[in-house]
């Protein structure tokens, strides 16, 4: 019987297509910028510099509403991950992804009031929001201010390196986007998911 | 007693310091080139703010202030391209008598063409086309009267920094120095343009981090067309024309491998799979330097991922 949680109160609604809204404007702008052709502009470079640093700035601001929402509400708590099972955990999730959602398995991590996300989601959601956007907003921030960049690093340009890092990071978020919004549709029904995003409401399976 | 013992004791040393140091300075006159010699008559006054001559008129010697405009930095000439020079190479020698004489005034001055238009030494540097570039640049067109190639090659500082100078940033900050010589000083600017000269920060507020920009390339990287055959540009463009498009530079067929990094770039062939690698030194240019690798790994991971997901849907699909 399919159970509905409240797991996204209005805070975490508006945090999550605020940062959805902004990320997908920073890979596009981003985009922009690095793949610069003046035969074929996608978007004129000046715009998509400034649209890149206004929404970069507003990611910044969308970040801290996410850690001092989680810090207040205690949603940080389904972010937190067991080291010492989290491989067996994975593991098992990958074989339910790969074999058993085709063979009509029930999810070996039903999602319950203790347990928003399984430990695929955990691990991803975890390194993203913790690791790669706040090392995409700090180098983010150092590219705006170029002047306060580290000179010379090892023979090699601070700036130059800051970008690179910068750039693979913002890759791996585009990766991590396009395969969050397709597992989005893996629900109770391919939309169930959106949804919830929408009400607050998360449904299970039957 | 013994204070006169002691200074018959410094006189002693002072006497072997003179002797010992007398061939050194013999040594040292030697090794001094000739013109430096000969231009120490010229330098003796015009080398400094102030000279002094003995006066007939008043029977004494006469301390005068030297006319800014034809003083010369010493330092500045001997570290030029022309430092091998005598004064009197490219000035009449009748400079040599003072006070000099009065018709010396209308004495006209070379052009660089005279010496730089012909011959084998100076063909790699193509003084016919820059002199073609410079006559259609707005410098030439607008101000063909007093305008001269002096105006930003001073013949007695000018030194050619694009193929000689390793740092590029040295390039541009000497190179940016002979625009703003005349575009950031009012007497400099009003001396050919008889009018107030605008402020280059005001007039490029447009320009994102507009300080970075400006250590990072030369003027002339946007206010000159640039040529295939020239190595630094020299038709300056009006200002309507100058680039304004940031992909101009932002982009894998960058401008500033065509101007600013001509020469580096010849030199470098593009390495570790970094497209315009020799804009990599000191600099990064977002949007001109992409690594080659880092776009194929990207690519192949993105195609995977892609793959992955249309496998995935199928599958649910006919498990459905």
């Amino acid at each position: 019987m399919a159970v509905k949680y409240y797991f996204y109160p209005l805070w975490l609604r508006f945090w999550h297509w605020l940062n959805a809204v902004l990320c997908i404007l920073l890979i596009l702008t981003g985009l922009s910028m690095q793949y610069s052709n003046p035969d074929f502009p996608f978007m004129r470079f000046d715009l998509a510099v400034s649209i890149h640093n206004i929404t970069g700035i507003l990611l910044t601001a969308s970040y801290l509403i996410f850690l001092v929402g989680n810090m207040i509400t205690g949603n940080g708590r389904y972010y937190h991950l067991n080291l010492r099972t989290i491989s067996t955990e994975l593991m098992k999730q990958f074989k339910y992804y790969t074999l058993g959602l085709f063979r009509g398995e029930k999810p070996p991590f039903p999602i319950n009031e203790k347990r928003k996300f399984n430990p695929l989601q955990k691990i991803s959601y975890a390194v993203v929001m913790y690791v790669f956007i706040p090392l995409l907003i700090i180098t983010g921030w150092a590219l705006l201010f170029p002047e306060i960049t580290i000179h010379d690093v090892f023979g090699v340009s601070g700036l130059h390196l800051t970008d690179l890092l910068h750039l693979i990071i913002g890759f791996f978020v585009s990766v991590f986007l396009i395969v969050h919004i397709y597992f989005s549709t893996i629900g109770a029904t391919p939309l169930s998911h959106f949804k919830a995003m929408f009400n607050g409401w998360h449904k299970t399976h039957d | 007693m013994m204070i006169k013992g002691m200074r018959i004791q410094a006189l002693i040393w002072m006497f072997f310091f003179m002797i010992a140091n007398a061939g050194l300075f013999a040594q040292q006159t030697d090794s001094i080139p000739e013109n430096v010699k000969e231009n120490q008559k010229c330098l003796k006054c015009h080398g400094n703010k102030y000279y002094s001559y003995y006066n007939d008129w008043v029977e004494g010697d006469v301390r005068e202030r030297m006319n800014p405009f034809y003083v010369i930095d010493s330092a500045e000439y001997y570290n030029s391209n022309h430092k091998t020079f005598t004064c009197i190479d490219c000035h009449s020698y009748e400079y040599e008598e003072f006070p000099h004489p009065g018709y010396l005034r209308m004495e006209p001055s070379y052009s660089c063409m005279d010496c730089h238009g012909f011959g084998d030494e100076w063909a790699k540097f193509n003084f016919e086309e820059i002199q073609s570039e410079y006559e259609k640049s707005i410098h030439s067109q607008k101000h063909n009267e007093t305008f001269s190639c002096w105006m930003c090659h001073n013949p007695h500082e000018y030194k050619i920094s694009a193929r000689t100078e390793e740092n590029i940033k040295e390039v541009i900050a000497y190179d940016n120095a002979i625009c703003l010589n005349c575009h950031a000083d009012i007497d400099e600017f009003m001396f050919i343009a008889e009018r107030e000269n605008p402020n280059v920060l005001e007039t490029h507020d447009w320009l994102p981090n507009q300080a970075l920009h400006f250590k990072s390339v030369r003027c002339i990287e946007c206010h000159a067309e640039q040529s295939d055959t020239l190595l630094v540009a020299h038709n300056i463009l009006p200002k309507e024309k100058a680039v304004k498009k940031c992909v101009e530079c932002h982009s894998d067929n960058s401008l500033l491998m065509a101007s600013l990094y001509r020469y580096q770039a010849k030199e470098e062939r593009n390495k570790a799979g970094f497209f315009n690698s020799a804009l990599l030194g000191e600099y990064y240019v977002v949007g001109a330097n992409r690594n080659y690798y880092l776009n194929l790994i990207s690519i192949v991971l993105f195609g995977l991922v892609v793959l992955g997901i249309g496998v995935h849907i199928v599958l649910r699909i006919i498990n459905k």
